[in-house]
């Protein structure tokens, strides 16, 4: 569970919220991005960008090839499925 | 050397390899009597394991699995108090997946939920705090645990549940900092490491100076680390040349990732919410001071231990005791490794887990215990 999975920004969910759509593994999700949006830009600039988000929070912004790497990793070790399912279960839908 | 051509970049795996072989060599670390590195972070044991690491090293050369798992070192009597939340009349008990099948000493909550009790896995605390929002006659209780790395998604929803005004939402905190156990660990005149290879995503949040104690009071390296296997071994080799050096100081390893400051806004908001309580307990290492943290007075309402009246907010007097032949503690400590454990692979598996440490992959039984062998069948 303290694995940070790399997801990208695909759209503004709640700019009042600070909350972003996320594409983790494939699976949309909402996540908080407060911690990492620059506060000088509008939060349409996140869009297209790559953060490592954990339990819903994106805690740091990587790079496309760092977020790549970390994804090669996440399936050797056999953690991307994993994670997939948690994501999928806790949609709330 | 026959899994190298497995990795990314075997070319650079080899000559890493090669480098650690020297290093150790120079120090003098012998199958009896070897340099031994602390891996802290379970998901840096994970991968050891998951890519053997650990087989690829030289014998002069062992790697100690350390406390950096949250569900592993989460105490019995913590496990009971949430039974017991999840048992109560109107609760709807949340926590993430691997925290439902912690045993404590009346079973785990996966076994509350067979029993009735209404417990729900979720990916993040937004999601307690979703659930709150579309089910106000119930109290949602969010079982709160983790390092550094999932607190300010934690601070978070409190923070929105403050906001707007959500008074069915509580945490169940337990969440636990990274520095006060390792410096319990180095303080244990009957631990032995040399070195440390720092965790990557909780540096990524508190940065790279809290380490620094580790090596300016207690002249121990630390390299904060990243989690191929390539970074996990540079930072291998990073500690060793200090060792070899005679040196001591905390170096980044990870730095396109971790800055030394950490993440700041993500600080400030654990600390709006959270501060230290005096002490915590962990399994297998008993109370450490300062180690655990709670929830600031100030939201008193979004706390479970206080409005539920549970945990140390009920006065709990001693620890509970860990299950008949189980080591956790040692493992935990690094004193013992998993196979040596009596119940290891027989009454303890990942599939009915006696010990915390068999729970998630993350801990060192569950990793021992789906890989030690694998590479071993295939050689
Ligand atoms: S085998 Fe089970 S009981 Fe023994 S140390 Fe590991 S987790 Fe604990």
């Amino acid at each position: 569970m303290c694995l940070g999975v790399p997801a990208r920004i695909v759209a503004i969910a709640d700019a009042g919220r600070m909350l972003a759509v996320a594409d983790i593994l494939g699976v949309r999700r909402e996540v908080n991005i407060s911690c990492i949006a620059d506060p000088d830009a509008p939060l349409t600039d996140e869009i297209g960008r790559w953060v490592l988000v954990h339990v819903g929070f994106a805690v740091s912004r990587v790079d496309e090839a760092e977020a790549q790497a970390t994804l090669d990793m996440l399936h050797q070790i056999g953690e991307a499925e994993g994670e997939r399912g948690h994501l999928r279960a806790s949609l709330l839908a | 050397m026959k899994f190298v051509d497995e990795f990314r970049d075997p070319a650079q795996v080899r000559a890493l390899l090669a480098r650690i072989g020297r290093l150790v060599d120079r120090i003098g670390g012998t199958r009896d009597r070897p340099v031994t590195i602390m891996e802290i972070c379970g998901g840096h044991t994970h991968a050891i394991f998951r890519f053997g690491l650990h087989r690829l090293t030289p014998e002069g050369l062992e790697f100690v699995h350390g406390p950096g798992c949250p569900v592993c070192v989460l105490p019995m009597a913590r496990v009971d108090d949430c039974v017991e939340l999840a048992q109560r009349p109107g609760v709807l008990l949340t926590t993430f997946g691997d925290a439902v099948r912690v045993p404590g000493t009346r079973g785990s909550l996966l076994q509350a939920k067979a029993d009735g009790a209404d417990v729900r896995i979720v990916y993040s605390p937004l999601d307690a705090l979703e659930l709150a929002r579309r089910t106000p006659g119930r109290e949602v209780v969010f079982f709160a645990l983790g390092f550094e790395t999932t607190m300010p998604a934690t601070a978070a929803a409190v923070l929105q549940a403050e906001r707007e005004g959500i008074a069915n939402f509580t945490l169940f905190c337990n969440h636990i900092t990274v520095p006060p156990p390792l410096r319990a660990l180095l303080q244990d005149p009957d631990m032995r490491l040399d070195g440390f290879v720092g965790p990557g995503h909780v540096s990524m949040v508190i940065g790279t100076e809290p380490y620094r104690f580790i090596a300016e009071e207690f002249h121990r390296p630390v390299v904060v680390s990243g989690f191929e296997p390539a970074d996990l071994l540079q930072s291998v080799a990073m500690v060793l040349e200090q060792i070899a050096q005679g040196r001591a100081a905390v170096e980044n390893q990870y730095a396109r990732v971790v800055r030394p400051e950490g993440n700041p806004r993500a600080l400030a908001l654990m600390d709006r919410v959270f501060e230290p309580r005096d002490r915590f307990e962990w399994r297998g290492l008993g109370e450490i001071d300062s180690s655990g943290m709670r929830m600031r007075e100030r939201y008193a309402a979004f706390d479970a231990e206080r409005k539920f009246g549970v945990g140390y907010g009920a006065g709990r007097a001693r620890p509970a005791p860990e299950s008949d032949g189980c080591r956790c503690g040692d493992v935990v400590k690094g004193a013992m490794k998993p196979p040596a454990c009596p119940l290891f692979g027989t009454a303890c598996t990942p599939q009915s887990p006696v010990g915390a440490l068999m729970v998630s992959s993350e801990g060192s039984c569950a990793a021992y215990h789906q890989y030690a062998g694998l590479r071993e069948a295939a050689e």
